[in-house]
């Protein structure tokens, strides 16, 4: 079927279909391709090709850009990098836009993995899967998942604090129907890390993971996937967040939204 | 219309050979126009007024997307649980011609990314090839190979496609 041609010829009718031919040239290929219905049926195939590539792809001129675009032709250049796009409220804004967003319909998850870009390539995630290995781990634990409990709630606070150097919170998440178990100090590739543990009334639970790992940028929510676990992830003020779960990725978002919001307050 | 319009005028048509460019990952497109955004209104001053804006991102985007391959090569690999071939190829498979299409995005997926870029340089954004040599930055001769091996493979690709036996076109 698709039988060698002549590499010249394969030339002009490619050029042909694109237009980049002289009238003179047209003609000539045109003239060609009445009498050669090998070549003929070639143009025919890169035009369908165009169309097809129209009819899949086409539909994107309509979307609206996503907040982040417009944010970003909205604001002086010399404002973006230093202040506004860093800057926590812009940062809760845009997290917001992205769970209003995510209220509508199936597109959401499309917005909500939009990261600020100008760290989307800096931004690396080895403490994501050792947050998503403790929690494995650890939320199947019925006897000790955590080893201090949430009735010592101070004093475990305290604790992961003085040891990870950083102010550390365990945020209330009972809004989405969850409640501090507990949580344990782990190893992070030689640093120490923070896991709380959250369960529900019937027994899911969820846990944060806050790592020492983080990066000079902040990102907003990305997402993982390993198994039947994901972890929503994000970098804040120098520090790794991980919200690892078995549960659907709207209860995920859910939770991982009023984890972000409660930091940041 | 002053630079910042006019960038803002042709971004969807980037967003557009984003999503193609890169099948299956809507969400990584949209990253990659909003770097390409940025990096353009950082730059703006060095946008000649009068020369062809939509190339001139295009170009952007395409050092950018290098620049990242290079920097993610080490990462891990991150997947999204949404079925993410199905959002590139979410087509009703309803009627003959839009599994056609369906079979089309996936033999896009399947070419090598050079080809890719250059087959929806041409096909899809119509640029010229002398335009499409400037933004990947390759001699022109370069570009028609590549749209020749490009636009030949997605034929084979189509017309060999075995999830779709019984629709094949018999010829």
């Amino acid at each position: 079927m698709n039988a060698k041609t002549d590499p010249d010829l394969d030339a002009m009718i490619h050029a042909f279909v694109d237009g980049e031919l002289d009238a003179q040239g047209e003609d000539a290929v045109q003239a060609h391709l009445e009498s050669d219905p090998n070549a003929a049926q070639r143009a025919a195939d890169y035009r369908r090709q165009r169309d097809g590539l129209h009819e899949l792809y086409d539909d994107v001129l309509s979307e609206p850009l996503t907040a982040e675009m417009r944010a970003t032709l909205n604001t002086p250049v010399g404002h973006r990098r230093n202040s506004i796009l860093n800057a926590p409220v812009w940062r809760m804004a845009a997290a917001i836009a992205l769970f209003v967003a995510g209220g509508v319909g199936g597109w959401w998850g499309h917005d909500v993995t939009t990261p600020d870009a100008s760290n989307m390539t800096a931004q690396s995630s080895p403490y994501v899967s050792r947050a998503i290995g403790a929690h494995v781990v650890f939320a199947a634990e019925v006897r000790h998942p955590v080893e201090v409990a949430a009735s010592e709630e101070q004093h475990l606070i305290k604790w992961l604090s003085t040891r990870l150097g950083r102010n550390v919170r365990a945020p209330k998440l009972a809004e989405a129907g969850f409640e501090l178990v507990g949580g344990r100090l782990l190893p992070d590739d030689a640093k120490p890390a923070a896991q709380f543990m959250y369960e529900n009334q019937t027994g899911q639970r969820v846990t944060l993971y806050v790592s020492l790992d983080g990066a000079p940028a902040d990102t907003s929510f990305r997402i993982i996937e390993q198994d039947d676990t994901s972890a929503i992830y994000w970098l804040e003020d120098g520090l790794g967040y991980a919200l690892a779960g078995d549960l659907p990725r709207k209860d995920m978002l859910k939770i991982a939204r009023l984890v972000y919001d409660a930091l940041i307050a | 219309m002053d630079v910042r319009h006019l960038i803002a005028s042709e971004l969807p048509r980037v967003r557009r050979y984003a999503r193609a460019l890169m099948v299956g990952d809507p969400h990584g497109a949209d990253d990659l126009v909003q770097q390409t955004l940025e990096r353009a209104l950082e730059r703006t001053h060095l946008f000649q007024p009068g020369t062809n804006m939509r190339a001139w991102l295009f170009t952007i985007l395409h050092n950018v997307n290098a620049n990242n391959r290079r920097k993610l090569a080490a990462r891990p690999r991150e997947v999204w649980d949404e079925d993410v071939p199905e959002a590139a190829f979410a087509i009703a498979p309803d009627a003959h011609g839009k599994l056609e299409l369906r079979d089309m995005a996936r033999a896009l997926d399947q070419l090598p990314r050079e080809q890719r870029e250059t087959v929806l340089l041409v096909s899809l954004e119509g640029l010229s090839y002398k335009e499409i040599s400037e933004v990947l930055n390759v001699p022109i001769g370069t570009v028609m190979s590549r749209l020749a091996r490009g636009r030949d493979r997605l034929r084979d690709l189509m017309q060999s496609n075995p999830i779709t036996p019984t629709l094949r076109r018999v010829k």
